[in-house]
């Protein structure tokens, strides 16, 4: 059994009591325990189950790439899936559950996968699923998705809050153990502003465990002595639980820093996501321990050699009285050393080389341990735990030569290092034959923005595996990190690290190398994903010769660990299946983030009232007080309508039409785009921006204009009004106002950079107020202040003078075919018009009125709205708006596009009126007209569609606007719309303006 | 206690500030002495702000200032402007109303801003004088800081709710960085 030892345990307080529950039972741990260690602790083995098989698994590392121990934290809205217990801190409370199994951990029906296990190879879903083909979507995928999958996403809302952080830094080091805390000490003291990263709770790293000595003291002593140093520097920033999420472009970067999961309070931030401008890089990542392929390796109780000492030197814990050590070079060694002073039994360590002599085997051969050179594992006994294995030969077959009783299998195949931040911004690894390792090539380093190398890599990261050699590399790169960073080489002293020497490792794929194909499909590559050395192998014979096809079609590496552990052994069997090096095979690629990054922290701070920007009018919170039913207009909220007590919307917006049309209704028009355009070339080019011709305009006067894009397409449109010589303010829809701003600009800025004019964004400065309906100038001739009077100020007039003390432009201009005057006043003294309108406009019964009522009535007038009668491939033309296409122009945006042939093609769908020829029904929007035959797929034809459709409570009928085929030689054509409910509504053809066509009622 | 409990910095939405856009050629002569001659501050330099008494001028872009004046003085010191430019290719409208400005005020200001503007916020990077025209998540604003411990934000008009509650969020009690 696992258990805690009496002694031992360099990180956890033995004083500390945290209970914690795992699938409903308690437990007791220690602060400073992980939750693995601390299930460990509690002879809790079994963890979860794989992905494909449901096999029982148990912790296999102790870090970031543990492949197998993924829980389920916390509950509710609060629960988190596939938080590896390795690299959870235990907390007082902490509910974590085991995932993957059906009906429950320990009898779990999903594993009977495993009995069938040679029915499901690499490649299976695609192989049986593919037909028949609707098969797929309406009745595989379902039922596969059901008993796939990890852990569940939660299904509330997150409760937690997140921010982020923008820091610039000279170099950020990734990574603190003794190589990054080195290379921030050199860094630092060469004046460089450095953040120091470090994924875990304390700094170090494996040193710690490992041991040795630096500077004559030993790695513990040497690494608070350095940290001490390093926080007295101003220019240093330590960070602990801070991960590298990933490395960008132009030195961007990622920390994903856990502020509270270790220790969960209210309202303070979950994570914070560090967005970092990095001049340098330095990866001090370390490297992560291989497995070894032998049957039976996923069996509960074999663990990574590395992680089996961490948990005993780090928490005390061991995980069974007798541990056998299997590996293939002297590291491994070490925890056997390990084991044997906590007083735990090692009876053997198997070794696939055929001789060792180096200072750590001698060691372990001295403490009286076996030592089996030149043997392998056959096979691991037992089920949910380890019960044996089956010692073996490793140039055999696997012909099991004796069986040694065990509880726990430390197994090294040599060690990677954690490339991934290299590789991120495209730095390319070489193949290091003799340490059978991919490392940093420096000849290919990556690269900034003016191709110079933004990115080092030291330490054990960059292949230099033993102390002294880690340091001593950590202070050459770090020197080269503050050269590129053209700061002055500080006189900081190279450290000397001293550790047993290593022999060299001997590369083991198989094991035994001749194992036949019962063991080779029992031998795990990647744990979560179940993929094995058999399936790999599959894979080749079948033709899958790359490493990112073989990844598809197996799935390996595509696990939550992204392949940490399984990388370069599937890699390295995919070689010898298809006989090709392996470095021509060559690694998948390294993408961001490290390990999952929450998603909470990338959304950051924005979420509930500040997940966007709400734009508001200077109005908007008088339209909240009279109930305004909001509609979203880009980020502005504006009311579509105000219902009234007992009033449903189409009750209240048929209300406010009529009322407008009889007595007086108001409209916020505030969001409309406001832009200034002034200097000596205006004229000129707002001919080039608008269809229309703008530079003949007169002063005082409005003109309603049409932009198009380059490609002749409709785009925007709007009241132009000139102001004086040299100055136009130009009117653009609500949600176009930035658009066109930012449009105008880019012209100005990159095409005619010669012409003298400036644009201002003045949407903003001003509220506006649309006054309409037969008593608008009488409410405004009782605010007083100014003439509006037909003499004064006729229609597409514009005048400035005051309303009431409050000075105001009123634009003589009608959207909705009634008397109408749109007014903008400074905002600040908007809510105080609209007021004041409000009063003066009881005598005449007025109401405010919202969009919905905006568009029927400028729809019963024939008006057309971007976005409704436009939607990107859609030009004037069509639109029947030919009368607002100047002639006379030599040029403007869209002319020549709009010359094209398919452009002036007479059978381009054009605009027209539709009347339901039943009055009481309305168009659906979007419906199309049928028309007779099919086309080559097989659908009936089409030879129009609804652009725009409405009840109208002015005519009493459905009214609408659409594109039809030829349409204005068809008035009086009936059309039929199908609805999606089966129905056809039937339309005649008619002019579009259903209302006031002399332009009488606006004209008074 | 009390120190972990107070914000990182208090957020005051201030009344209304008198601003003015201005465009043109900021290494003309003629509009340099223009800017002067109405307002009296010379044309700042690069991300910079300059302030005399009532007034401030600030960069915005390689063609365009702002200047910050009293409310009720805008119309009238934008007449001036535009008098003392004549004929010269250049442009001064007031836009007061378009904005909402805020104060922050406290020792972790630095941190506030930090969590919202993608900018240097280091005292060696950002120091006084200087103005960052710059985004605050996801809307325009620009800001500056008005002594060690406090600054002044401008941003829309329309989103100053969103900035307000941005600016308390990344103020809340106890989420200070620790980098500066």
């Amino acid at each position: 059994m696992s258990t805690r030892l009496a002694t031992g345990g360099r990180l956890i307080d033995r004083n500390s009591r945290v209970e914690f529950t795992f699938n409903g039972k308690r437990f007791t741990g220690h602060s400073g325990d992980t939750l693995a260690s601390a299930l460990l602790a509690n002879d809790q083995m079994l963890m979860g189950r794989s992905f494909k098989y449901h096999r029982p698994r148990s912790v296999i590392a102790s870090g970031p790439e543990e492949a197998n121990a993924l829980v389920a934290l916390g509950h509710d809205a609060k629960m988190e899936p596939n938080a590896r217990a390795t690299t959870t801190e235990l907390f007082e409370g902490l509910s974590a559950k085991s995932q993957n199994h059906w009906p429950s951990l320990d009898y779990d029906i999903g594993a009977l996968n495993t009995a069938i296990a040679r029915f499901l190879p690499a490649g299976f879903y695609y192989k049986t699923f593919i037909h028949p083909r609707p098969f797929w979507k309406h009745v595989f995928e379902p039922f596969i998705r059901q008993s796939a999958g990890l852990g569940p996403a939660p299904k509330q809302k997150d409760p937690d809050r997140y921010e982020h952080f923008y820091a610039f830094a000279d170099l950020v080091i990734i990574g603190g153990g003794v190589a990054g805390l080195h290379a921030a000490r050199v860094a630092g003291e060469a004046g460089l502003r450095v953040i120091v990263m470090e994924q875990t709770s304390a700094w170090g790293g494996r040193s710690l465990v490992d041991g040795g000595t630096i500077e004559g003291v030993s790695v513990e002593a040497w690494v608070n002595a350095t940290v001490e140093a390093l926080e007295s520097m101003e220019n240093v920033t330590l960070r602990l639980r801070c991960m590298g999420a990933g490395v960008y472009d132009h030195g961007y970067m990622l920390g994903y820093e856990r502020l509270t999961d270790h220790a969960p309070v209210d309202d303070m931030p979950r994570h914070r996501l560090w967005r970092v401008r990095a001049g340098q890089v330095l990866s001090a990542t370390g490297a992560v321990e291989r497995p070894l392929s032998f049957a039976g390796n996923d069996v509960p109780g074999v663990m990574l050699a590395s992680a089996l000492r961490d948990y005993v030197v780090n928490f005390g814990v061991s995980a069974g009285d007798r541990t056998v050590v299997v590996t293939n070079n002297d590291d491994a060694y070490r925890t056997a050393i390990a084991l044997h002073e906590a007083g735990l039994s090692v009876p053997a360590v198997i070794d696939a080389r055929s001789e060792t002599d180096g200072e750590l085997p001698n060691k372990v051969r001295d403490l009286g341990i076996r030592v089996e050179t030149g043997k392998a594992i056959a096979k691991v006994k037992g089920g949910k735990r380890v019960k044996s294995v089956g010692l073996c030969l490793q140039a055999g077959e696997g012909a099991v030569l004796e069986e040694i009783p065990c509880e726990a299998v430390a197994m090294s195949g040599g060690w990677s290092p954690i490339v991934h931040f290299w590789s991120h911004t495209g730095g390319k690894l070489t193949w290091d034959a003799d340490a059978a390792m991919f490392r940093p090539d420096h000849a290919r380093a990556p690269t900034g923005e003016e191709g110079q190398q933004n990115q080092g890599i030291a330490g054990a990261a960059n292949g230099e595996m033993t102390l002294g050699a880690a340091l001593s590399d950590a202070h050459a790169q770090a020197r080269e990190a503050v050269k590129r960073a053209k700061a002055k080489l500080p006189g900081t002293a190279s450290p000397k690290g001293e550790a047993p020497a290593e022999a060299p490792l001997a590369p083991v794929w198989i094991m035994p190398q001749g194992a036949n194909a019962k063991l080779r499909a029992k031998m795990w590559l990647d744990f979560q994903n179940d993929v094995k050395v058999s399936d790999v192998q599959l894979a080749a014979r079948e033709g899958y010769e790359s490493v990112e096809h073989t990844k598809r079609y197996t799935t390996l590496g595509m696990a939550t660990d992204q392949g940490k552990l399984s990388n370069i052994n599937g890699l390295a069997i995919l070689s010898d299946a298809i006989g090709a090096d392996i470095p021509k095979v060559g690694t998948t690629t390294f993408r961001p983030p490290y390990t999952p990054i929450s998603m909470g922290s990338i959304a950051g701070e924005a979420r509930g009232e500040i997940f966007q920007p709400l734009r508001r009018t200077p109005m908007h919170e008088w339209h909240e007080d009279n109930k305004a039913y909001w509609e979203p207009v880009g980020q502005w909220r504006r009311p579509y309508c105000y219902p009234r007590s007992g009033e449903t919307h189409t009750e209240a917006v048929n209300r406010e039409v009529i009322n407008t049309r009889e007595n007086l209704g108001l409209l916020d028009a505030s969001t409309l785009g406001k832009l200034l355009v002034k200097g000596p070339d205006a004229g000129k080019f707002l001919d080039l921006m608008y269809t229309n011709m703008m530079s003949n305009l007169k002063v005082g006067r409005c003109r309603y204009g049409l932009m198009c894009s380059e490609n002749g397409f409709l785009s925007d449109d709007g009241v132009v009004a000139r102001i004086d010589e040299d100055t136009w303010l130009c009117h653009t829809t609500s949600g176009g106002a930035d658009r066109i701003h930012a449009h105008m600009e880019e012209w100005l800025q990159t095409e005619w950079w010669d012409m003298k004019v400036h644009v201002a964004n003045l949407t903003e400065q001003y509220a506006q107020i649309a006054v309409v309906g037969p008593h608008a100038r009488d409410v405004l001739e009782d605010l007083d202040g100014m003439d509006v009077s037909k003499e004064a100020l006729g229609f597409m007039d514009w005048a400035d003078g005051e309303l009431a003390g409050i000075p105001v432009r009123v634009f003589r201009i009608s959207f909705s075919g009634e008397l109408s005057y749109e007014i903008a006043t400074p905002a600040a003294r908007g809510l105080e018009l609209w007021e004041k309108l409000h009063e003066a406009g009881k005598a005449y019964g007025v109401m405010a009125y919202g969009t919905e009522a905006l568009h029927i009535m400028r729809a019963e007038k024939g008006f057309i709205m971007i976005g409704d009668e436009t939607d990107g491939t859609v030009i004037p033309q069509d639109l029947g708006l030919n009368w607002a296409i100047s002639k006379k122009k030599e040029d403007f945006i869209g002319k020549r596009a709009q010359e094209r042939t398919f452009m002036t093609n007479p059978d381009r769908w054009k605009l027209v009126g539709l009347e339901t020829v039943v009055p009481e029904e309305v168009l659906t929007d979007g419906a199309y007209a049928t028309a007779d035959g099919a086309n080559g797929n097989g659908q009936g034809n089409v030879q129009g569609r609804v652009t725009s459709t409405y009840f109208s409570p002015t005519l009493n009928r459905g009214i609408a606007m659409g594109l039809v085929h030829h349409g204005p030689e068809r008035m009086g054509d009936v059309l039929d719309f199908p609805t999606t409910d089966g129905r056809v509504i039937k339309a005649k053809i008619v002019d579009p303006v259903f209302y006031d066509k002399d332009g009488e009622k606006q004209n008074v | 206690m009390s120190d972990v409990m107070a914000p990182l910095a208090t957020v005051t939405a201030l009344p209304a500030q008198g601003m003015i856009t201005i465009r043109g050629n900021l290494k003309d002569a003629g509009f340099i002495a223009a800017v002067k001659s109405a307002s009296g501050l010379d044309v700042p330099a690069q991300r910079q702000i300059v302030t005399q008494k009532e007034l401030a001028l600030a960069w915005m872009s390689p063609d365009e200032l702002l200047l910050l004046c009293g409310y009720e003085d805008a119309p009238a010191l934008t007449n001036a402007m535009t008098e003392a430019f004549g004929d010269q290719f250049a442009m001064a409208v007031v836009v007061s109303d378009a904005r909402a400005v805020f104060d922050l005020e406290g020792p972790k200001v630095r941190d506030v801003l930090g969590k919202l503007a993608p900018v240097d916020m280091a005292p060696g990077s950002f120091g006084h004088g200087e103005i960052r025209r710059t985004r605050l998540a996801q809307v325009a604003a620009a800001f500056w800081l008005t002594c060690d411990d406090s600054a002044r934000l401008v941003c829309f008009r329309s989103v100053a709710q969103y900035a307000e509650d941005l600016l308390k969020t990344s103020a809340k009690p106890g989420t200070e960085v620790g980098y500066f």
